[in-house]
């Protein structure tokens, strides 16, 4: 069957023609990426090499993160908030100081977890060392990381009991820290300054809902609540409370805000409607029939 | 002749705010100049405060936001005024910069200061603040300061200018620049700048505003004479 024969060489010579030149750009990126400094992750036992991390980065994350990683990615313009910029290297969700660079921990956290409310997806698919790697590879974008250290991490100490006097004065702290200016007064997010909120690119930004749901965008756990405020969210509006905020009364503060998420069961949620103040003010909350209310929740 | 430079060295420091320098005649020259604007710059529209009732019972009048600001004979204020190139870096003074928050506004509007100079930040009000600074070359803090709360204390350690705004309380605005070395003014209503103790030798003079942009100027100084720079921004309507 010679015909076969020329069909196959034909096609044959296409492929070795064609696809060696399709992906150009995208090998030159890649060699830029190679010729990059070598950079490591270290998160618990795992080691992330950069090498690795950039196989990975140009086939899963430059799509939004753009080429050089500055966040312009083509789906870019379709997303909002916007890609993380990793030359700037400002990073909303860490266990660090305000100002600070994150750990590499804190990264590799936020791809395990994705990021509510954008188009940021969890990553858990990818094995933990390939995660590793990435995190690697995002360090390789911006010099900061060369020349300043991580932040030395917050220090959350052990959650004290729950009381409803905690829940009361977490409610004290909530109006005294004007937390209700951009989360409203029912957190709903819709304080009076919200409308008027812009990150640092002046892109509009809302502050969180509490009543939508129990995963912040940090975490869910009450460590990850604790943490939020105190380091605060790097390139939002959200500010750092560290210097102001003794540790106790943040927790105080951890404990009222779970209350006012008052679709998602917590323990503090449940000690709250324990009493008849409480119980009367989530009642005047939740709106029947509506997303925030209970009428259609399973 | 030792002393008499250590009191220079002081008077240097007293003056580089740069308010007009009356008194013995520094060793150095010294440009001086007015800042002024030709146009029409956009009105300033009255900021509405109902919001935060713990500021605006602070005030009879409307205040006005301060991106613009003019005094007579079309003299431009809060323009930093600086030598950008022929001077070497300065060690940053001992004394902090202060910013004050009171009746939700930033005193100065524009706070000039030196690389790696203390800022001291401070709440005069009975509402909380946040300070966010917005620099690109700097680090990128954010920081929340209740009533009653101790001063922040910062610095920068490169040279830039940026916006520092509260989120609290949007129409909080100001301005923070960063400069290298000790030669620096900001003009005030009347537009008047001096940059004294200046060594012979050409200097690069920049005015920066925050509205209008920045120009720069050479200027040459032999001796301690006095040379005049003036500066014109083309007012915008909008």
């Amino acid at each position: 069957m010679p015909n076969m024969k020329i069909a196959r060489l034909f096609v044959g010579v296409a492929t070795a023609l064609v696809f060696p030149l399709a992906p150009a750009a995208q090998q030159a990126e890649q060699a830029a990426a190679k010729a990059k400094p070598h950079m490591e992750s270290h998160i618990g036992n795992l080691t992330g090499h950069s090498e690795a991390g950039a196989q990975l980065y140009y086939r899963y994350c430059w799509g939004c993160h753009g080429a050089r990683g500055n966040g312009d990615g083509e789906n870019a313009p379709y997303v909002t908030p916007q890609p993380r910029n990793f030359v700037a290297a400002i990073f909303k969700c860490r266990s660090t100081p305000t100002g600070t660079l994150p750990l590499d921990s804190d990264l590799y956290d936020s791809l395990n977890r994705g990021f509510n409310f954008t188009n940021m997806p969890s990553w858990i698919t990818l094995t933990a060392q390939e995660r590793a790697d990435l995190v690697a590879f995002i360090k390789t974008f911006s010099s900061r990381w060369v020349t300043e250290k991580s932040g030395a991490p917050i220090q959350v100490p052990p959650e004290p009991k729950l009381t409803l006097e905690s829940i009361k004065h977490g409610s004290e702290l909530f109006q005294k820290l004007v937390c209700w200016k951009c989360h409203g007064q029912e957190g709903r997010g819709d304080g009076p300054s919200a409308s008027t909120l812009t990150d640092s690119n002046e892109q509009p930004i809302r502050p969180y809902d509490f009543t939508s749901t129990d995963r912040s965008k940090c975490g869910k756990t009450n460590r990850e609540l604790y943490r939020v405020f105190m380091t605060g969210m790097d390139g939002t509006p959200m500010p750092s409370f560290a210097d102001v905020v003794k540790p106790e009364d943040a927790w105080d503060l951890v404990h009222y805000l779970r209350t006012l998420q008052y679709n998602n069961p917590s323990p503090e949620l449940a000690m709250w409607e324990g009493t008849a103040e409480g119980k009367s003010i989530v009642a005047a909350k939740k709106v029947q029939n509506t997303y925030t209310g209970s009428g259609l929740k399973p | 002749m030792q002393t008499k430079h250590v009191v220079l060295a002081g008077l240097a420091m007293f003056t580089a705010s740069g308010l007009a320098v009356a008194g013995p005649k520094p060793a150095g020259g010294t440009v001086s100049g007015k800042v002024t604007y030709e146009g029409t710059p956009a009105k300033m529209k009255p900021i509405d405060m109902s919001k935060e009732p713990s500021c605006a019972k602070m005030y009879t009048t409307p205040q006005l936001a301060e991106t613009v600001v003019t005094g007579s004979g079309n003299s431009l204020a809060n323009v930093v005024v600086y030598v950008s190139a022929g001077a070497p870096d300065d060690a940053a003074p001992a004394t902090a910069a202060v910013l004050t928050q009171k009746g939700c506004r930033y005193i100065p509007h524009v706070l000039a200061f030196q690389v790696n100079q203390e800022i001291k930040i401070q709440n005069e009000d009975q509402t909380a603040h946040n300070i966010h600074p917005l620099p690109r070359l700097n680090r990128e803090w954010n920081k929340t300061q209740p009533p009653g709360t101790p001063p922040i204390s910062e610095k920068y350690d490169k040279m830039e200018i940026f916006g520092v705004k509260c989120n609290v309380h949007p129409w909080m605005h100001g301005t923070f620049a960063v400069l290298k070395n000790s030669h620096y003014a900001v003009t005030g209503d009347s537009g008047a700048f001096s940059l004294p103790n200046l060594p012979p030798g050409k200097y690069t003079i920049t005015a920066w505003h925050e509205s209008y942009g920045d120009q720069s100027q050479e200027v040459t100084i032999s001796g301690s004479e006095t040379k005049s720079v003036n500066f014109v921004f083309k007012a915008k309507q909008y």
